[in-house]
């Protein structure tokens, strides 16, 4: 699903984020990304929903290479990716309909396919009594649960992820994390960065880690990670 | 169609009859103007004060072009300023010049011709003149008989009234013709000058009109700056994003337009009411010629259309240089 081929990436003025970076997401799997601040997480997420653009390397979606996307096509790309912020990235002055709805009214469907699918998106996450609320009455996780149904709504094959329990308790992150199974379970290829290591380390998942712009480790556990 | 993923259902490729698209796009369209509406409606000040401009700077010119159009019809109705002397031969009697107004008369280029005998000549400069009977000594009339010819509104124009005073000047009996045209021509040179600065003046108001609306646009859409990159992280074209703008610069248009339309109307009433005292004392019958609906339309889609190209000019640039980091 996600594969990136000996990609690097140097930011004008000579910051290298990421180097030579290498591996694999199959479809349908669940992954986390792991590694410190500044480890090259975000870049990597950035390379994936094409806010930024390898220097050297391929990154390829569902066997597409991202390199041969035109900048015009770049908006339909995303529309294939449902994206999670940590900062939620949700209109403010806009109603959770409105912001759930906004993929939807984009990719120009009918009123009535619009109304359907906010719903069973906000039903999901268990958000269907807040529908007229303006998102800043709302807590952070159900702010992030907001999120999570503007990114799902659409029904993306790829689920991507950033730091998504970033300002939540244990106890609502598992609740994130338990969003993202189901919609693994449905079939959605799932890719989440994340620091919080306690929470991966109570899931066998699948887990990459990036230092200083190298991939270390691979796999389901943290031998030799960097904690 | 999805670029990634083959067969991915996405709205196009959703069974949506061609009939219902096509509504679909309309009712698209519709809502997305009425919410741009409504945000001017939002914003009432700063609204307002663009539409000011707007209007205002489509006002100036359209008073100025319409001041002109009026001194031009208001010289075409003077007649009398193409009126053409014709001093007969002094051998020509009245009854051989009787016959030259009988023949003239049936001219289509001759709206009236009135014929002033040498007797009826030398009476009218007595009268005048003031000379009174010291021009009885003269041994004979010195007058020669005059025809006055008053040329058809069609040929009172300095052009046609030359030409027919060509053509009455082959006539036998006449010995010169006289047309006081210069200072006519003047006054034609004059206006098509005042038409000249009419239309210079306009482009340069336009062009700032123009520049206004697109720093205004430019404004709302950095005011918009976080609303944009998160439509841009969900997937919005540029096309999408730029549209309710392009709406926003319509309405700026189309509400200069009506504005500048109000203020027009309100200036020639005004200025009617002057004129009329002016007028009066003159004794002459005078009406200004308002906008015709033909005039309006134009101005309100040349309103319109400079709305759209400053919104147009701004979102090109500015919706551009908007991308997530």
């Amino acid at each position: 699903m996600i594969k990136f081929e000996e990609v690097s990436k140097t930011y004008p003025g000579g910051q290298q984020a990421l180097s030579k970076v290498d591996f694999h997401v199959e479809q349908g799997e669940m992954a986390f990304l792991t590694g410190h601040s500044g480890a090259g997480k975000s870049t990597l997420l950035k390379l994936i929903s094409l806010m930024e653009r390898p220097n050297v390397g391929r990154v390829l979606i569902n066997g597409h290479d991202l390199g041969k996307v035109k900048r015009k096509q770049v908006a339909y790309i995303r529309r294939d990716i449902g994206m999670i912020f940590q900062s939620h990235q949700l209109l403010m002055g806009k109603s959770v309909f409105d912001n759930v709805a906004l993929p939807l009214i984009i990719e120009g469907h009918t009123r009535k396919t619009i109304f359907k699918r906010v719903d069973a998106a906000l039903e999901m996450v268990g958000l269907r009594d807040k529908t007229k609320s303006l998102p800043i009455t709302l807590s952070g996780g159900e702010q992030q649960r907001v999120g999570i149904a503007r990114a799902v709504v659409n029904r993306p094959p790829l689920l991507l992820a950033d730091e998504p329990t970033g300002n939540l308790d244990p106890k609502l992150s598992m609740e994130i994390i338990r969003l993202f199974e189901d919609f693994n379970s449905a079939g959605v290829s799932v890719f989440i960065a994340t620091h919080d290591l306690g929470l991966i380390a109570r899931m066998k998942y699948r887990t990459l880690t990036l230092k200083g712009g190298r991939m270390i480790t691979d796999g389901l556990s943290q031998q030799g990670g960097w904690s | 169609m999805s670029l990634l993923f083959r067969g991915r259902q996405q709205a196009s490729s959703h069974k949506v009859s061609v009939m219902q698209r096509f509504f679909m796009f309309f009712a698209d369209h519709f809502r997305q103007g009425i919410n741009s509406l409504g945000e001017l409606y939002r914003m009432p000040f700063a609204s307002l004060m663009t539409i000011g401009v707007l209007g205002f700077s489509i006002t100036l010119p359209s008073t100025l072009y319409i001041m002109v159009e009026n001194t031009e019809q208001v010289t075409e109705q003077w007649q009398q300023a193409s009126e053409i002397s014709l001093f007969l031969r002094s051998d020509v009697n009245d009854t051989q010049a009787q016959q030259l107004i009988g023949r003239l008369s049936s001219w289509n280029e001759i709206n009236s011709v009135k014929f002033v005998s040498s007797q009826q000549g030398l009476e009218e400069f007595q009268r005048l003149s003031g000379l009174g009977e010291a021009l009885d000594y003269l041994d004979e009339n010195p007058f020669p008989p005059v025809v006055l010819v008053i040329p058809t509104s069609k040929h009172a124009s300095p052009k046609a009234a030359a030409d027919l005073l060509d053509k009455l000047r082959k006539e036998r009996e006449v010995d010169i013709g006289k047309l006081d045209i210069e200072w006519l021509e003047r006054l034609y040179g004059l206006l098509s000058i005042a038409k000249e600065l009419v239309y210079l003046l306009s482009t340069l108001l336009f062009f700032a009109v123009v520049l206004i609306i697109g720093n205004t646009i430019r404004l709302n859409i950095l005011s918009k700056r976080d609303e944009i990159l998160v439509m841009k992280l969900v997937g919005a074209t540029d096309a999408f994003i730029q549209r309710p703008f392009l709406y926003t610069g319509f309405w700026f248009g189309l509400l200069g337009g009506l504005m500048a339309w109000v203020t027009v109307t309100c200036i020639l009433i005004w200025i009617g009411w002057s004129l009329d005292a002016f007028m009066q004392q003159y004794q002459i019958q005078l009406d200004i010629t308002g906008l015709n609906i033909q005039a309006l339309v134009f101005m309100l889609l040349l309103s319109v259309f400079l709305g759209l190209l400053g919104s147009f000019l701004s979102v090109q640039k500015h919706v551009d240089e908007i991308e997530p980091k």
